[in-house]
């Protein structure tokens, strides 16, 4: 693993970048570090928050500092460089029929493709959970193949439901709460990711390998009144 | 003793329930929330005899009018200058005092503070998410907004007159409107000019300002490129600065990341001070190391568990003091 760059985060935080770029191994490296971090946890660690090309490792300043932190991860850094991640395959299911303000025709036009390849091409993607940010269970998956990659739109969107599928650039993502959005909406979900089972409260963890599985309209139903 | 239930006279916008916080579920997307201003919580329960984390109501500068329905209960109000009154009494927001049923307790805002911590002895009863009933505000998950017209409950209330009378305030030799940052994350996105300007300018908060941040307007701070930064964590006190060159100092209920570039991190306990500004109130930045910073809280920290050990202490009523002074000295009080 290439040596990353430590950088103070006011009195109580190191942000430890592996990159600047967002690619799959950059990513890799900072849910590696996160996963040893887990299991062999410094004095004074409060708690970890992996994103897309860095991981914030928030500590006690009473406790520990910089310095002996930037050294911890070092540590932990050499002594994982061949941990093998586990993870488990995260099942998503989405329906494309009847989904309220959808854009796939949209999304069909702008990419000269039917809206049954944007469908295809949706579910073909190599996904998994690059970071989760934004709003609460909001999981970034990426990524979505180059073919259905549109730009954000100019602006966006109020009002739009939790659950719904939407993708901007390679993300994809499945919202857990109304908010306003500037992505594409393709999709909806009647899985959530806020579980509401308070052991494992989310349903993905970072890394985790997802894939989206197609369902009818009556099966989205029969799922939506089994949740 | 039986439950106190208060009936919601009036509630202000952005007066919430809160307690500690969630931590832990930032990498989730789930900020801390709790306290905007952290010490005056502490200090509320620890004024009020209570366990650090409990859940309390976070008043905001819209006010609350609660009237007590049944039973009896002590309460500590700490945080910021609001001016408070239950019964026929009046009081500044930093003292413990007691309500009973058909007395009505209001709290305004007063000469100074944006928020003031309400913390009743025993549970208040409050929706939990996350094990925590602080309120997240952009999803209304956990204890949820204060609404006018609404009941509040809570059970095992008790009175405890010796915490009840004035809380002591801490002491502080520092300037207001002005608090430690480090810089960066990103810094190195901007030119020495915009660096200058946020070590040597002034800035004002404006009323862009709620749980999530608040926006300040001052000198320019122009990221040195058009950036494209893959989102990353973000830390409350984190000082961003959009694409127009507008700073905002991100609060408790933060998006955990975001792509805009982090100027500088406001020192954690410094937060505390920087909530209860008010807008329009000047505001400047003391750049220090990041071994100062640390320095510095540690300082800061050693001082206040000393304050918090007298304010823990309970100072009592006058007629408990009496009392106790008399056990001590022996000495009856002269009354005349």
């Amino acid at each position: 693993m290439s040596q990353p760059t430590f950088r103070a985060v006011g009195d109580h935080a190191l942000l430890v970048e592996f990159g600047d770029k967002v690619s799959k191994d950059t990513n890799k490296a900072v849910h590696q570090l996160d996963r040893a971090l887990a299991k062999h946890p410094f004095d004074g660690f409060e708690e970890a928050v992996p994103a897309f090309v860095n991981i914030l490792i928030d500590f006690d300043p009473l406790v520990t500092d910089h310095h002996a932190v930037e050294a911890a991860v070092k540590d932990v850094l050499l002594a994982s460089s061949d941990h093998i991640t586990e993870t488990s395959i995260r099942e998503v299911l989405v329906c494309y029929e009847d989904v309220e303000n959808s854009d796939l025709e949209e999304v069909a036009r702008l990419t000269g493709l039917s809206t049954e390849a944007v469908i295809d091409a949706h579910l073909a993607g190599d996904y998994s959970v690059y970071m989760y940010g934004f709003a609460p269970g909001y999981a970034y998956l990426a990524s979505v193949p180059e073919e259905i990659r549109l730009p954000r739109k100019d602006s966006a969107i109020r009002g739009i439901k939790d659950c719904s599928v939407l993708i901007a650039g390679p993300q994809c993502l499945v919202t857990t709460i109304t908010m306003p959005t500037g992505w594409w909406i393709i999709g909806k979900s009647p899985t959530r990711v806020l579980t509401g089972n308070d052991e494992d409260p989310f349903l993905f963890d970072v890394g985790d390998p997802v894939v989206f599985r197609r369902v009818t309209q009556e099966e989205y139903d029969a799922a939506m009144a089994e949740a | 003793m039986p439950d106190a239930t208060f009936a919601v006279v009036h509630a202000g916008p952005l007066v919430t329930i809160q307690d500690y916080g969630r931590s832990g579920f930032a990498r989730f997307g789930v900020p801390r929330s709790g306290p905007m201003d952290r010490l005056s919580f502490d200090i509320a329960n620890l004024a009020l005899g209570s366990q650090r984390r409990s859940t309390v109501i976070e008043v905001s500068a819209g006010g609350l009018t609660l009237e007590c329905k049944t039973g009896e209960a002590s309460f500590a109000v700490f945080g910021g200058g609001f001016n408070v009154s239950v019964g026929t009494q009046k009081f500044p927001s930093h003292r413990v005092a007691r309500i009973e049923a058909g007395q009505k307790l209001t709290i305004q805002p007063g000469k100074s503070g944006n928020w003031t911590y309400l913390a009743i002895t025993g549970h208040l009863k409050a929706n939990e998410w996350l094990g925590s009933a602080a309120t997240h505000s952009m999803s209304g998950f956990g204890g949820g907004a204060i609404q006018s017209g609404a009941k509040l409950e809570v059970s095992h209330p008790e009175v405890r007159e010796s915490r009840e009378g004035e809380i002591p305030l801490p002491a502080s030799n520092r300037a207001d409107g002005e608090v430690d940052v480090v810089l960066g994350p990103q810094d190195r996105f901007f030119d020495a000019e915009s660096i200058d300007n946020l070590k040597t300018g002034t800035f004002n908060l404006t009323n862009a300002f709620d749980r999530m941040g608040v926006r300040l307007k001052g000198p320019e701070l122009v990221p040195s490129a058009k950036l494209d930064m893959p989102s990353e964590p973000i830390v409350r006190g984190s000082i961003q600065v959009a694409g127009d060159g507008v700073a905002t100092v991100l609060l408790s209920d933060h998006q955990t990341a975001g792509g805009y570039p982090k100027i500088a991190t406001v020192v954690s306990d410094d937060v505390d001070r920087l909530v209860q500004l008010r807008p329009a109130d000047t505001l400047s930045f003391n750049v220090v190391s990041p071994e100062d910073a640390i320095k510095r809280v540690r300082a800061r920290h050693n001082a206040r568990v000393k304050y918090m050990e007298s304010a823990a202490k309970g100072h009592g009523s006058l007629l408990y003091r009496l009392l106790n002074e008399n056990l001590i000295s022996g000495v009856v009080a002269d009354e005349s």
